[in-house]
């Protein structure tokens, strides 16, 4: 569906049912150079299970026009508008690498529209190596490899697809691949920068779920450990995946997220 | 100092592992064969959603099977596709790319010098369905570019054409693609992965008839159709097959659902399902034992290739030899740019005598075989004017690049020497 916020159109998928306002709501929130579609399999079961989905394509990614945010912070606000353009009052939020800083800065600053927090993939401060950043900047098919390959389980070709007949790597590359020039530096930016504050974190009352990934290159798993610990009353769960555990691990990804949303 | 990126498996080692993990069940290293039709749910919420694609996962092996998708994910890391679909066919598998992408009304632009099975389906049986084919000569881009109408939904070529051995132009063709937002199809057989990789090179769609270099061994008939992800659907306008919502599956926009693989789930979702030339486990098997050698397989007969065209270009029963690796070939620098480990096994050539002395030739080889294939361990030779391009007229077979003279030998893993000997007795007895 399309609607506006801060002023620009914006695109959400919402996983083959209409939109429905009056149902529980939640909120899919990808990461950097991706869109909603890497939430394809958990969305599209939620939206069937009495949910209403919103799997968002976040400002200059996917149907979404317009720049880049350059914060999670001004993600986060962007979610607020994105809430009231949809005449959500509440939603659960399920964040996945910036997606999760973008989806806990939200809970941190607007905590009564937050129903549940959903972290996949997820560290704070969540580091980006000097290497990955100037590649993004200076050598965006390099830095793209960086991105699809680092997102994986080592050498995820080499194993078995949960999604049959498919190459999760390369349903990655080419993604992130057709992300506009300079959105990645972008995200990946805001992800290296974002400070979570550490008194709020410690005083969140939002439900909360970590998930990670036990073979994730790229937010290691105890990076996500240390953020559960510091969230009052968080769940951690961990799946055998690497970073994408959306595709790598997608009924597991679901069975935590079921369990936890309820 | 320039960063190489992160280091990912070679394709010899993906032909081996690619897409496979030691089986869940029972440890199995090899590839077990799943003969099986289908798949028991473990309960009817998981039924109903994996019938709905809310979940992934097997559900009858018409959509899709264990060790079939062993081979598709296989190749599609080999080609780096976004996913791949195994096909009863090569034939299955260009039907299925052709329908996926247009109904009645749709056009093709093809090159000319095409498998005359691919001819047969575009010029004869497709038309009855409201789908007409322009031919036009594969090295002419200017014709390309002049038959293609607002109608065109897909530009078809084989990277290495058969049985003239020309070199598609897949850079230039993909380039008239990009300005006009057609998708373009590859049929890679002759080359194989091993060999390039026509995603690069800028093709959208790939199709492979499986039963030729892939498998290497001739005992199975296969297909698959890889897709590249690469093509915009949505920025096109052109295919409201992939980008407006399906009656067929509850309203499915396949577009939003995936941003890479529209193509490919309305492939599986209606062309697998409703004309159901899917691929047996035993055959995906099968295909499976060839493909693991593949890369090293392609060196040899490419090797041996080259042998065998040195040997025929100074013979003096030949007229003229068609190959890349001749230095008169018209594609022969193209070759070398596309294709710089080699391009073909498959050569023809013009014998002296005509009609009479290519019947002579083949029934005096001994180790040649004389058959209808390519791509096979074994050494094979064909007439095309009489087999396996009869039904084209003098016209197309001119276009083609064939005469009655014209015979086509596709080179195995023998010995080179004995090839040669075989080749020198026959061509002596075809002039007796």
């Amino acid at each position: 569906m399309q609607f506006i916020a801060q002023g620009y159109p914006a695109f959400a998928y919402t996983g083959g049912r209409p939109f429905d306002a009056t149902l529980p709501a939640i909120v899919f929130i990808h990461g950097a150079a991706f869109d909603h579609s890497v939430w394809q399999w958990q969305s599209r079961y939620l939206a069937h299970h009495g949910y209403t989905v919103l799997a968002l394509d976040l400002p200059g990614h996917g149907r979404s026009p317009g720049s880049p945010r350059a914060t999670i912070e001004e993600y986060a606000e962007w979610i607020a508008a994105a809430l009231d353009a949809v005449g959500l009052p509440q939603a659960a939020l399920v964040g996945h690498s910036m997606g999760s800083l973008v989806a806990l800065e939200t809970a941190l600053r607007h905590g009564p529209r937050v129903t549940k927090l959903a972290l996949v993939g997820t560290a704070t401060p969540m580091p980006v190596s000097e290497g990955f950043l100037s590649a993004a900047r200076d050598e965006p098919p390099v830095g793209l490899e960086m991105e699809a390959v680092w997102g994986h389980a080592r050498q995820a070709q080499l194993a078995t697809s949960p999604v049959p007949g498919s190459s999760l790597l390369s349903a990655s590359r080419r993604l992130n691949a057709r992300s506009r020039p300079g959105v990645l530096h972008a995200g990946l930016n805001a992800c290296n920068a974002y400070r979570a504050d550490a008194a709020k974190v410690a005083a969140l009352k939002v439900p909360t779920l970590v998930v990670a990934g036990q073979r994730d290159q790229m937010t290691q798993m105890k990076l996500g450990k240390a953020l559960a610990d510091s969230i009052p009353g968080a769940r951690y769960v961990t799946l055998d995946a690497g970073h994408s555990m959306m595709s790598e691990a997608p009924r597991e990804l679901l069975v935590a997220l079921r369990g936890f949303l309820g | 100092m320039a960063n190489s990126g992160p280091k990912t498996p070679h394709p010899d080692t993906l032909a081996v592992h690619g897409g496979q993990s030691p089986d869940p069940a029972t440890g199995a290293r090899a590839v077990p064969i799943y003969q099986t039709a289908s798949y028991v749910f473990p309960d009817t919420d998981t039924a109903a959603a994996l019938f709905n694609m809310e979940t992934p996962g097997h559900v009858y092996s018409r959509l899709s099977n264990p060790t079939v998708s062993v081979f598709e994910e296989r190749m599609a890391c080999l080609e780096d596709g976004v996913g791949a679909i195994a096909t009863a066919s090569g034939q299955a598998a260009l039907h299925l790319a052709i329908v996926t992408l247009m109904g009645r009304g749709g056009h093709i632009v093809a090159s000319a010098s095409l498998y005359g099975g691919s001819h047969n389906l575009l010029h004869y049986t497709l038309p009855r369905f409201g789908i007409e084919t322009t031919f036009v000569p594969a090295r002419d881009l200017d014709a390309w570019a002049r038959a293609i109408r607002p109608e065109t939904r897909l530009l078809f070529g084989e990277s290495v054409g058969n049985p003239s051995v020309d070199v598609l132009d897949v850079p230039a063709v993909s380039a008239l693609a990009q300005q006009h937002r057609i998708a373009l199809l590859v049929d890679a057989t002759v080359t194989t992965p091993a060999l390039g990789r026509p995603f690069d090179q800028g093709a959208h769609l790939i199709v492979h008839s499986a039963t030729k270099f892939l498998s290497g061994h001739g005992v199975v008939i296969g297909g698959v159709l890889v897709d590249g992800g690469r093509m915009d659907w949505v920025a096109s306008g052109k295919y409201p097959t992939l980008t407006e919502p399906y009656e067929g599956f509850h309203g499915m926009n396949f577009a939003e659902e995936s941003t890479t693989s529209a193509f490919m789930l309305r492939a599986r979702r209606e062309g697998l399902r409703d004309f159901g030339a899917c691929m047996a486990p035993m055959t995906a098997f099968q295909v499976l034992q060839g493909l693991e050698t593949l890369p090293l397989r392609m060196q040899r007969h490419i090797a041996n290739t080259r042998r065998v065209v040195e040997f025929l270009s100074i013979q003096k029963e030949v007229e003229r030899v068609y190959h890349p690796d001749e230095r008169n070939h018209p594609d022969h620098e193209l070759a070398a740019r596309l294709y710089p480990r080699g391009c073909s096994a498959i050569l023809s050539f013009e014998l002296k005598g005509g009609r009479d002395a290519g019947r002579k030739f083949i029934e005096a080889l001994t180790l040649f075989s004389h058959l209808a294939n390519i791509g096979d361990a074994k050494s094979l030779v064909i007439h095309p004017a009489t087999t396996t391009h009869f039904r084209m007229d003098e016209d197309a077979l001119k276009a083609a690049g064939i005469t009655g003279g014209t015979i086509r030998l596709s080179i195995g893993l023998e010995h080179p020497d004995d090839l040669i000997e075989d080749l020198t007795r026959a061509l002596r007895a075809s002039q007796k």
